[in-house]
């Protein structure tokens, strides 16, 4: 029954909803090799380091394969291939050819989505939902996008040649390993670029499918090299003297890092880093659709996302109700194995993640905030975190300031218009921003004032190929996504 | 305690919260994602028979169709015993006293259209005559119309009093409010009807007649469902849900059930709070239930109409 | 202070001449550096040019307030009346050419050399006006994303800018990399032409006279050495511009300009006596791209009346 407590506190039973009978994902459709090598110049090779380091499953800890640490000499093979391939290949080849190589990488990715998307949850924890329903056709999506724009440069930057700048270092993050990859590798490659990408130390595996992808389709040896390893590796490539061009997607502390790197080089860069997006709720917003907002907003991902809406502010007349739904909304999510199709809520990416957001949680209650929790159970193995939201938040306490890259949600609360721009702007970041109200004008009042790259009215968390995605401020600089998203990848000169 | 009526006079439903149609969609959609198997899938087939309120509701309906449809709601497959039986028999007031009869001791409840259905435009008058005839005549629910003509027109005050004198008309008898949400136009007003209804006394709110098009959605009910709980939070009475036509599929009937389950959490799983108005979809159920128990995909051909 | 200076008999002409102390430009006003400093920049003959401001940081973090405070109402009023007041300036730069002249001649320039300095400075503002309504059009988008979303991107003003002059343009450099990021809506703080900084104070004049709001461009006079490394690290400043081709100084603006990620342009390739001075590209470079989504109702797309 739905329980009525005293104080009118009214609230729903959800109790069975975690209990649909198990809808595992088979792994049996995925291949998962023991060992992985570099891909470097169109092959598979053994790392000159003669090192390589295991990669688990975050949801139970299991080891899925091991793959190879790259380091400065394999770095060194790998921008040599690139260059040679610049040089050689691909600076040459026309670019509606090109376009074709980048439209058959597009079409394996879907042909083989189901795997993809199998190994990016077992590599990640995300939910296979996500991964079935987003990470991979995005990625798929994202290719075609960018393969259509390579003989069509010229429509792009009006009276400016557009150039290719080179071999291009990219460096992505574990949030969204093989979306990120799509994200780098198909603008640079329809305009006319070679790339060596370094994926994510704890999820390299669909990287490496990528490559096995990209062998399929017969890109050209050495257009797209393939490296995995740590920090050390995305080091030694930001630092590599023959590299035209970085790009990164990470945290905003190492991006200042490359940024710094990068100075007294001619490496052009672009940076997409951190976030604490503000997600600001009017009283006479939809309410229901706004807090399904909220949730997709902090949520999704386990909050791993750069632009997750971690920062809410709820205007005060309707503060009471809109925590009253989150809450209930809370006890609806589902969270366990992410390979079960109904699970809403997977594993934390890694322990060191973990850990992380785990700090937090201990910050937040330390600097009195309220913190409320799902009552969820979780896994006994692997890395896990309850759904989180915490009331009573000050502006100035840290869960409001700093970026905690997990399921956890400050609400925050505001009065007027100009008190919440204020308040919303407030931070040095400025990579998204969201707006619930049910009033025209004031959402493009809202969305103009509001210091970020990207602005979601009355929804959140959407992307979409044609649609440039970056920050402000210290959420990076360049865009993704769209015409914008070619600009980081040419030289423009004069006609 | 001030009454939900007493509440409702006060209330200035122009305000009722607003819709976001795109996300609303979303939303709904997101139910449909869900993987159900097994035995919760079985058990959903189940809770489906349970919650149907079989309907005819045709002018050629005469007493040898009703009849069989009697037979039907308590017989759904005689070849797998144990199964449910459906929720209610709905049909017009005409058709009570036969159904009454042919459901004897059954514990099916009568429910009957009443206000004019489906177009409702009859004088007040008539429709709190037609309610009092229809329970009269023993039917334990009562399936109204809203006058939509006038809550288009704004007289949101006419339609409330409308609800409040036949749910008075209904004595003891459960009062189903039918939106006919096909004719509303878009999600505000779905809302802002539900809000009107439950507050005037509604049990139930349904979202159509069948008679047009479109009829029940997962989107409207969605909707219907949020001003249900939105309500619950705020009177803390509860209210039920039946969605009518356009529900002939079992698949299509499991997601409701993910969706009511997921938005109104477990106390309103039973058919005491939903109910799918429906005709065909307890065949398909069946269906779905026997090839879950044998394993075989099965026809209709070894499945009784009505 | 200006009577230090040496007293310039140019003509016969038995009256003297009244001498112009120059000050720097902070908040739309003309205060001597806090410092109390100033330096004495020579001609290329070696005579004194004046007794110019050696603006220390302080004067740079009172400029980076002011301009802070000038953004918002900058950047959001209409692109129609920043292009007026870009067009005022260069009236007001037409009215006062001979003052420019005579002073780029003092600074080393030939009569011909100067006459078209001023020429090229006054066509850049005018170039530059009638872009401040016409660049959103040329760098936003409509994205056609593939959901229910209307979707469109569009250039705004990265903030407040820091930048360090062209050193040997003094002021055709100076008007080339101010005019693109205020016709953009941002807000700047200049470090003039070191050796040549005379132009850069009476062009202050200029937009003091031409409806620029105050704080909107901000001029310092002074040593580059001392005043970049404050140019490039203030956490306030959004973006910084270098115009030489030192490599040392660019790697160091590069390294300070990580402590915010603060975006970094070096126009050290550029004759800004060319066409290739001008474009609209340069004022992309100071624009931050803003992607907004918001839901379309899908009325009447999918099927019926919802």
């Amino acid at each position: 029954m739905a329980t009525k407590k005293k104080n009118n506190t009214i609230k729903l039973n959800f109790d069975t909803v975690r209990n649909y009978a198990p809808a595992l994902e088979s792994k049996s459709a995925a291949t998962i090799k023991p060992q992985y090598d570099l891909f470097i110049n169109g092959k598979f090779e053994k790392p000159l380091s003669k090192k390589y380091f295991s990669t688990i499953n975050p949801s139970n800890e299991e080891k899925l394969s091991e793959v190879a640490e790259a380091n400065t000499a394999d770095v060194n093979r790998a921008v040599k291939a690139a260059r040679s391939a610049y040089e050689k290949v691909w600076k040459k080849m026309a670019a509606k050819e090109r376009a074709k190589y980048i439209f058959r990488i597009a079409r394996i990715i879907q042909e083989k989505a189901r795997e993809l998307s199998i190994i990016e949850t077992l590599d990640g924890g995300k939910p296979i939902r996500e991964s079935r329903d987003f990470d991979i056709p995005a990625a798929a999506n994202h290719f075609f996008y960018y393969a259509g724009w390579a003989d069509k440069l010229e429509y792009a930057f009006p009276n400016r040649n557009a150039n290719p700048l080179g071999v291009a270092g990219q460096i992505i993050p574990w949030n969204f390993p093989l979306l990120m990859a799509a994200w780098k590798i198909a603008p640079a490659l329809a305009t006319g670029n070679t790339v060596v990408l370094k994926s994510a130390e704890t999820t390299p595996l669909t990287a490496l499918k990528l490559a096995e992808i990209i062998q399929e389709a017969d890109l050209p040896a050495g257009v797209v090299n393939i490296i995995t390893g740590g920090g050390e590796t995305g080091a030694a490539l930001v630092n590599h003297t023959d590299i035209n061009k970085i790009a990164f997607t990470g945290s905003t502390e190492v991006g200042k890092i490359i940024q710094k790197a990068t100075a007294g080089t001619n490496k052009k860069l672009t940076l997409e880093l951190g976030g604490k997006a503000a997600n600001i709720i009017f009283e006479d917003a939809a309410l229901d659709e706004a807090v399904e907002g909220v949730i997709n907003g902090i949520y999704f991902n386990q909050g791993q996302v750069c632009c997750a809406g971690s920062r809410l502010y709820i205007q005060e007349s309707v503060a009471k109700e809109v925590i009253k739904k989150l809450k209930d909304r809370l006890e609806s999510l589902i969270v366990g194995d992410p390979l079960d199709k109904n699970t809403d809520v997977g594993a934390i990416n890694s322990r060191q993640q973990l850990e992380t957001i785990q700090k937090y949680l201990k910050i937040g209650q330390q600097e009195g905030a309220e913190k409320y929790e799902s009552s969820c159970a979780l896994p006994q193995k692997g890395f896990w975190c309850r759904p989180t939201l915490f009331t009573n938040v000050a502006q100035s306490n840290r869960i409001a300031q700093e970026e905690i890259f997990g399921p956890v949600l400050a609400i925050l609360t505001f009065r007027t218009d100009d008190e919440i721009i204020e308040k919303a702007n407030n931070s040095p970041y400025g990579l998204s921003a969201g707006v619930w109200t049910d009033k025209g004008s004031k959402i493009f009042n809202m969305t103009k004032r509001l210091k970020a790259g990207v602005v979601w009215a009355n929804t959140f968390n959407k992307f979409d190929p044609t649609a440039p995605f970056g920050g402000y401020k210290e959420s990076g600089y360049g865009r993704e996504g769209g015409l914008h998203g070619l600009m980081p990848y040419v030289n423009l000169s004069n006609k | 305690m001030i009454s939900s009526i007493e509440m409702g006079t006060n209330i200035d439903f122009s305000h009722s919260p607003r819709i976001d149609q795109v996300g609303l969609e979303e939303r709904a959609a997101r139910f449909t994602k869900r993987s159900i198997k097994k035995e919760t899938k079985l058990n959903g087939l189940l809770l489906t028979l349970n919650m149907i309120d079989l309907t005819t509701l045709e002018g050629k309906d005469s007493e040898g169709k009703v009849k069989q449809l009697c037979y039907k709601a308590q017989h759904l497959h005689d070849a797998y015993p144990g199964l449910p039986n459906v929720a209610a028999i709905c049909v017009y007031p005409s058709m009570i006293k036969i159904v009454q009869k042919a459901l004897k001791g059954s514990g099916i409840n009568i429910a009957s259209v009443a206000t004019g259905f489906p177009s409702g435009q009859v004088p007040k008058s008539l429709k709190i005559s037609e309610t009092k005839f229809a329970v009269a005549e023993g039917a334990t629910e009562v399936d109204m119309v809203i006058s939509r003509g006038k809550f288009l027109e704004g007289e949101y005050n006419y339609v409330f009093d409308e609800i409040a004198a036949i749910k008075n008309a209904c004595g003891s008898a459960r009062l189903k409010v039918i939106l006919e949400t096909g004719e509303l136009g878009n999600m505000d007003k779905v809302r802002r009807a539900s809000d009107i209804a439950m507050y005037a006394g509604a049990d139930f709110i349904k979202t159509s007649t069948g008679k047009i098009q479109p009829a029940a959605t997962m989107p409207v009910t969605l909707v219907m469902l949020e001003a249900i709980r939105d309500y619950y939070y705020k009177t803390g009475r509860m209210v039920g849900m039946k969605p009518a036509g356009g529900i002939s599929k079992s698949k299509l009937a499991l997601y409701y059930l993910v969706m009511l389950k997921e938005t109104l959490g477990d106390a309103w799983m039973n058919n005491h709070w939903f109910r799918f108005g429906a005709s065909s979809l307890a065949n398909d159920v069946l269906l779905q239930i026997v090839k879950e128990k044998t394993g075989t995909y099965q026809s209709g051909n070894y499945f009784s109409l009505d | 202070m200006s009577k230090t200076i040496s007293v310039k008999n140019k003509s016969n002409s038995q009256r003297l001449e009244v001498l112009k102390t120059y000050k720097i430009y902070i908040g739309g006003q003309f205060p001597r550096t806090e410092s109390g400093r100033f330096y004495t920049p020579l001609d290329a003959t070696g005579k004194k040019l004046a007794n110019v401001c050696l603006s220390s940081r302080k004067d740079f973090r009172d400029a980076v307030v002011v301009a802070r405070n000038a953004c918002s109402s900058w950047g959001n009023r209409a692109a129609f009346n920043r292009s007026q007041i870009l067009y005022r300036m260069a009236e007001m730069l037409e009215g006062r050419k001979l003052q420019f002249i005579d002073e780029l001649m003092q600074q080393g320039s030939s009569k011909i050399k100067a006459k078209e300095e001023v020429a090229l400075s006054i066509d850049r503002l005018i170039y530059y006006s009638g872009w401040c309504d016409k660049y959103q059009q040329l760098f936003s988008s409509v994205n056609p994303v593939a959901s229910s979303h209307f979707n469109f991107s569009v250039p705004e003003p990265t903030g407040v800018v820091s930048i360090i002059a062209p050193q040997s343009s003094s002021l055709l450099g100076l008007v080339s990399v101010i005019a693109p990021v205020i016709a953009g809506g941002n807000t700047c703080i200049v470090l003039s032409s070191e050796t040549k900084p005379l132009c850069a104070i009476t062009f202050a004049e200029v937009i003091n006279s031409s409806d620029v709001p105050a704080g909107v461009v901000n001029i310092l006079t002074g040593k580059v050495a001392e005043l970049a490394p404050w140019f490039v690290a203030h956490m306030d400043v959004n973006a910084t511009i270098y115009c030489e081709a030192d490599k040392a100084m660019q790697k160091m603006f590069k390294e300070k300009s990580a402590m915010n990620v603060k975006r970094i342009f070096f126009y050290d390739k550029i004759d800004w006596t060319k066409e290739k001075g001008q474009s609209p590209y340069f004022i992309f470079d100071t624009q931050e791209i803003k992607t907004t989504w918001h839901p379309i109702e899908p009325i009447g797309a999918s099927g019926g009346g919802y």
